[in-house]
């Protein structure tokens, strides 16, 4: 991955966006932007002007148990590609918003990406985010009659595992 | 907190001159999957995908094990292509520790990641043919993927799910030598299919020359895969023309590998950000610009031969040295952190993102694969379409269920 590309964007991003957004950058790992949930739509699309244009994944993760940077949230990240623009075909942006654990819920990224679709609904099963804005917000993988909490919370025990 | 109940799916007249219908989930030939069809005649009007009857909660069961002990079973999901989907799990852990695997390592995971993709696209191809009712492609495509699964056995003792993959390295070192039983069963299944005995001296119990003989063997058998299927009439005419993904469309809908490469974007990860061997080796990238599914079919075909070329190259090439860093066989110490990486793997590029929190198990491990990834181009493909194109359309996008749900 070129790093210089990716810091160009996050410097741009910072700077139109100022406090709502804060970069995180190590090299060689992850490029990250942390946005308030009500910047998101914003930023996404003009993320998507500068070249992003499609998502590869949408990685949640419960930040409950973390050591370090934990907390009662729900990280909800977009992991943002390019096919179009040469010069970001090697980049991945993690596009990330924190999210309240007990409520849940962001703003879907369907009218920017349409690519998120089946994404954005995987984590609403997963860890029971709900995507405002969704089209279709229903259920995917897990078989019809769970009834449990969401599995990928990390208060949810696999039985006869601990 | 329970996440409400989903929409009961029954079939059923939905009034008017619709029909509504389940397609599957039968075993379609990959893994159990449904497809929610809406049908007005013959025309179908809209194709819901519901995924998940083959879902294992691998991400689950990643956050319960250690970080080698998942390797085992994080390639179960795609246990033809399992380099696919392990190297790219090996690559993030291995950015989080700041290790780089020796260089003898690094062309023997290109080999065993260029063989998995070829025996993956035999066994698509194999399936493919035989859903459009061409039986002898099935057979022929089986019975050479045997001598690539014994390659991989050879290097890695397993001919599928070789766990071969490790943070640091590969597990071991391919053999100087192969064994003679092996080569004659080749020599002997040559003769049965080329009609002639090898050339003396291109078949030996040497593991390179073994190596580029069976590749040399598997592109002649190419010719004749083109001759006997790509070339003809059954196989064209039920696919040229047929499920077009524009361009646009493709991008927008986030469309990856063979899909994304027909549509006419030459976006490969193995070029656009280089990952082991491969910027050392000489490659082509197959690209058309149909879109439709003969143009995917055929990039899958061409990459065959790219594949056999960068095995050879990879095979010539390798340096001597050792094949994994100096660490502990099961306990890794991964500091904290998060980190993402991708490979392409036979079905496009697979992603993954790890957080770890410094234990001896990964924080979190999330699986980007391929397959979930052509859940929206499969939907939007299938609009519009007549109901006996939906096979073609959904073999051309090399959807594998049990990829998809993980």
């Amino acid at each position: 991955m070129t790093w210089e590309k990716l810091k160009e964007v996050l410097d741009n991003v910072s700077k139109r966006f100022g406090d709502s957004v804060s970069a995180v950058m190590e090299e060689g790992k992850i490029a990250k932007l942390v946005v308030e949930a009500g910047k998101l739509v914003e930023v996404a699309e003009h993320l998507r002007d500068l070249g992003f244009d499609h998502v590869k994944a949408v990685t949640g993760i419960d930040l409950v148990k973390l050591r370090k940077g934990g907390g009662n949230l729900i990280e909800v990240s977009y992991q943002l590609g390019s096919y179009t623009v040469e010069e970001l075909r090697d980049s991945i942006l993690n596009l990330s918003v924190k999210v309240d654990r007990d409520n849940p819920q962001s703003p879907s990224l369907y009218k920017v990406w349409p690519s998120v679709e089946y994404h954005e609904r995987e984590v609403y099963e997963m860890l029971g985010v709900k995507f405002q804005g969704h089209p279709d917000l229903r259920r995917l993988l897990l078989p019809e009659y769970w009834m449990d909490i969401p599995p990928l919370r990390k208060d949810y025990k696999v039985p006869g595992r601990d | 907190m329970v996440v409400e109940e989903t929409r009961k799916i029954d079939v059923y007249d939905v009034g008017g001159p619709e029909l509504r219908f389940s397609y599957g989930p039968q075993h379609p030939g990959t893994g159990h999957f449904r497809m929610i069809v809406t049908l007005r005649g013959d025309t179908i009007v809209d194709v819901e995908p519901d995924p998940g009857f083959v879902h294992r909660g691998e991400e689950k069961m990643a956050e319960y094990k250690g970080w080698i002990t998942n390797i085992p079973h994080l390639e179960r999901p795609v246990i033809l292509d399992s380099t696919g989907i392990t190297l790219p799990y090996c690559l993030a852990v291995e950015k989080l520790m700041g290790v780089e695997p020796p260089e003898r390592a690094k062309y023997l995971r290109t080999i065993i990641a260029e063989l998995d993709r070829i025996g993956s696209h035999l066994y698509w191809f194999g399936l493919y043919g035989v859903f459009l009712g061409h039986t002898t492609m099935f057979l022929w495509c089986f019975s050479d993927r045997e001598y690539l699964v014994d390659l991989a056995q050879l290097i890695s003792g397993a001919r599928i799910t070789h766990a071969y993959i490790v943070p640091g390295g590969v597990r071991n070192d391919a053999p100087k030598k192969v064994p003679r039983g092996l080569v004659r069963e080749f020599k002997h299944y040559y003769k049965a299919m080329m009609g002639r005995e090898p050339d003396e001296g291109e078949l030996s119990e040497d593991f390179g020359k073994y190596v580029k003989a069976v590749c040399d063997f598997m592109e002649a058998r190419l010719q004749q895969y083109w001759d006997m299927f790509f070339d003809s009439e059954i196989f064209i005419e039920r696919t040229r023309g047929i499920g077009v993904l524009r361009k646009e469309d493709a991008v927008r809908l986030g469309a990856v590998g063979t899909t994304l490469r027909a549509s006419g974007i030459k976006a490969d990860t193995r070029i656009d950000d280089p990952y082991d061997a491969y910027p050392y080796l000489k490659f082509e990238i197959p690209v058309r610009t149909e879109g439709d599914c003969y143009a995917r079919a055929m990039v899958g075909f061409e990459e065959i031969r790219q594949s056999l070329n960068i095995i050879r190259q990879a095979v010539e090439q390798m340096p001597e040295g050792p094949v994994k860093n100096k660490q502990h066989p099961i306990v890794l110490k991964v500091p904290p952190g998060e980190a993402v990486a991708r490979a392409e793997a036979a079905r496009g590029e697979m992603l993954y993102y790890i957080v770890s929190d410094g234990g001896p198990r990964p924080y979190r491990v999330k699986i980007s694969p391929p397959s979930f990834r052509l859940l929206p181009v499969l939907k939007h493909l299938a609009r519009g379409i007549r109901v006996a194109d939906l096979p073609p359309v959904y073999w051309s996008l090399n959807y594998w269920p049990v990829e998809a749900d993980r």
